[in-house]
């Protein structure tokens, strides 16, 4: 490589000279003693030289046959360079990461490029939006394909966000220093929710419009409480996130429009710089979490200039600001290049995930209902499934199903780093067998506790039932909802004290929301029909 | 440990100085931003939100009267005639905005989450925090009932007319 270079610059000087004085020229003949190219001749083997010199010029490294050479892949690409050189040997494990993070920044790309497609012919108005999608669906070639993927790949990517927390949370890689990554990775699920509900709403069939509306005076529940403090005419706070999302007093063209421009613009935005940031932090907090190569420290001990293990960029730069510095590089040992091993491997998942999500969308068709008809609502009018435990605690009570339990749940998320700071190995999945013994009881707990009020709660009704004046602040705050919070809580807190441990007390209570949200979700997806009555299955619902 | 020329009340005194400034550009900064965006913020919400009135002109009371109900589906809203007079009831449940239908005994039950109401529009059983509201009815001044979407009124007002 070094050899062909000076050639190449040779050449390049030569030509120059040629081109700026004869002179020059003519005293190279004597010294070289053979005939020179003349310029045309010189002009046409760059010529027939420029593909070659072309990619020379794009990867300037040569085959990645040493491992210096595959270091240079990595870092002398912009896109790579995210990517450490090499990589330790724990990351590299399918069952250290499940590959969950990579699937789902794959489905994200998928759904940016089938989303840019469906823009073409997508025009959000109330007249105009259900047209183009039928457009879509039955005149423009591929763009049914194109819908379905799209469709699918949000479920997907919903589903393989909690997955990916749910990995993160078990194998404890929220852990200093990867506190503020977990944060970052809180905002990127609520951002990714976000974009499926403003997405639901695009279609404007029936489906979408009813399930907007009640997205949006879920919304506005706060009122719920407001009213019962009869503060409402003052401070309308929930009025005022209704009015903010749609623009006006109900669903209508302003909605359309606000959720149209919040799904194709503002939150892609916010969900691109975030999932920079989450990127960047991994590699600054020290990679993925992994248990410790014995090497003693978490932390870089500072460093001094002449250190001579400082051979990385980054370490010897911030050697010389005395601190604490990112934990790069933490230790050579247990590592291999990055390419090809975790780039093959990136590939691979990536190859997969396309091919299971063109499958999909050749097999299954995205459905589309009648027209939005203000008049009438679905019977039953469910969100998409990974609101469905939600809608189940809406049904309880607006305010604490649909506002206030999501928001405790995602700020305990959020703040679980800085409550739970044991210092223990990362990487080692529910923390060793104690850890696997608390989230086996845990799920047990609330299978139990769960299954058990959603039975009382058909057979016998809740408090209205049988008190039928019965104010409605008391069933704000008691009702199986809140029922289920506490019970969490109290067991998390039991535990915590039992095997004094915050981290075992963290499991137990992340256990419980995680199989609770399956539950609840399992629950009104198959058990609930119209009217939001119990059934054992759809076919047992009334014709209506 | 300060130097005699750190210790000087002249040093001092532009010391202060710097502090004071530094101080005022940094609130400064932080009040621009902080009206920026209360600019940027303001804009999503208009002053009038571009729909049709919510005061509804709905004809002559005398279409309505003596008949025990009415639905108007368009207005989203019933009409009921009792020996007191007029009044009309939403039919958006409280709950979160669903259509309620009304049943062959004068109930009302609400699709989307099983909200169940009495005739009089009171909750009975579900998650509905309160009763199907009672809009204001009143008549214009070329003698047309006037229903007022945005004015809730107690469930015994009734308007002779």
């Amino acid at each position: 490589m070094e050899s062909e270079s000076t050639q190449k610059d040779a050449g390049d000087s030569s030509s120059h000279q040629d081109g700026s004085s004869h002179s020059d020229g003519s005293s190279r003949q004597d010294t070289d003693g053979a005939q020179p190219p003349g310029a045309l001749l010189q002009l046409w083997q760059n010529l027939t030289s420029t593909p070659w010199q072309f990619c020379k010029s794009v990867v300037r490294h040569g085959r990645p046959t040493s491992d210096r050479a595959a270091s240079q892949v990595i870092f002398s690409n912009v896109f790579l360079h995210i990517l450490p050189t090499r990589i330790s040997l724990h990351a590299l494990k399918f069952r250290a990461t499940l590959g969950l993070g990579v699937i789902t920044l794959v489905l994200f790309f998928l759904l940016t490029i089938t989303g840019i497609a469906l823009m073409v012919y997508y025009k959000p108005s109330t007249a105009e939006a259900y047209n183009s999608m039928k457009e879509i669906q039955y005149v423009v070639p591929t763009g049914r394909f194109m819908r379905n993927i799209h469709r699918w790949g949000a479920h997907a990517m919903v589903l393989f966000v909690l997955l990916h927390m749910a990995r993160a949370f078990y194998t404890a890689a929220y852990k200093k220093p990867r506190q503020f990554n977990w944060f970052i990775g809180m905002v990127l699920l609520v951002l990714t929710l976000a974009l499926s509900f403003t997405g639901y709403l695009l279609p404007w069939d029936q489906l979408a419009y009813w399930a907007v509306t009640i997205g949006s005076e879920i919304a506005q529940s706060p009122r719920e409480l407001t009213d019962a403090l009869g503060i409402t005419s003052w401070f309308d706070i929930g009025g005022f996130q209704k009015r903010l999302l749609l623009g006006s007093n109900h669903v209508g063209e302003e909605a359309l429009i606000r959720f149209y421009v919040l799904h194709v613009a503002v939150l892609p935005i916010l969900l691109c710089t975030f999932l920079a940031v989450h990127f960047w932090r991994i590699r600054k907090d020290g990679g993925l979490a992994r248990p410790s190569d014995h090497t003693g420290a978490d932390h870089l001990p500072l460093q001094s200039i002449s250190n001579p293990i400082s051979s990385s960029k980054t370490f010897g730069l911030m050697a010389v600001v005395r601190g604490q510095t990112p934990a790069v590089n933490r230790s050579m040992t247990n590592t291999v290049p990055t390419w090809p091993n975790a780039i093959y491997a990136i590939a691979a998942l990536s190859m997969l995930t396309f091919a299971v999500m063109l499958c999909l969308g050749f097999c299954f068709d995205a459905p589309l209902k009648e027209f939005a008809n203000p008049n009438v609502p679905e019977n039953p009018a469910k969100a998409p499934w990974y609101f469905l435990g939600l809608q189940e605690m809406v049904s309880y009570s607006a305010f604490m199903g649909g506002v206030a339990i999501p928001a405790i749940v995602v700020l305990g998320l959020m703040l679980v780093p800085y409550l739970d700071r044991e210092q223990e190995e990362a990487g080692v999945w529910f923390s060793g067998p104690l850890g696997k013994r608390i989230c086996l009881l845990s799920a047990l707990l609330t299978t139990v506790v769960i299954v058990g009020v959603l039975a009382f709660t058909i057979n016998f009704g809740w408090l209205r039932n049988w008190y039928p004046n019965i104010p409605q602040i008391i069933i704000t705050f008691v009702n199986p909802g809140t029922l289920f919070l506490v019970i969490f809580m109290v067991w998390s807190f039991a535990v915590t004290k039992r095997t004094n441990s915050t981290r075992m007390g963290a499991l137990a209570i992340f256990t419980c929301f995680f199989v609770a949200f399956i539950i609840l979700t399992y629950f009104a997806t198959v058990h609930r029909g119209p009217n939001w009555d119990f059934y054992w299955s759809q076919s047992d619902w009334p014709v209506h | 440990m300060k130097t005699d020329l750190e210790k000087s009340p002249r040093f001092q005194q532009t010391q202060q100085r710097r502090d004071f400034l530094g101080i005022a550009a940094t609130w400064s900064a932080i009040a621009t931003v902080c009206v920026a965006l209360m600019g940027a913020l303001r804009l999503p919400i208009p002053w009038a939100f571009p729909e049709s009135s919510r005061r509804v002109k709905l004809g002559s009371p005398s279409l309505f009267q003596g008949i025990a109900i009415t639905p108007l589906p368009e207005e989203r809203l019933w009409i009921f005639s009792d020996s007191q007079g007029l009044y009309a009831m939403s039919a958006i449940c409280t709950h979160l905005g669903c259509v309620v239908a009304r049943q062959e005994n004068g109930s009302f039950f609400c699709p989307c989450h099983g909200s169940r109401f009495d005739a009089q529009g009171k909750v009975v059983k579900g998650p509905a925090p309160k009763g199907l509201i009672h809009l204001s009815l009143t008549l214009s001044t070329d003698g047309q009932l006037v229903v007022d979407h945005d004015k809730e009124v107690g469930s015994d007002v009734r308007l002779q007319a």
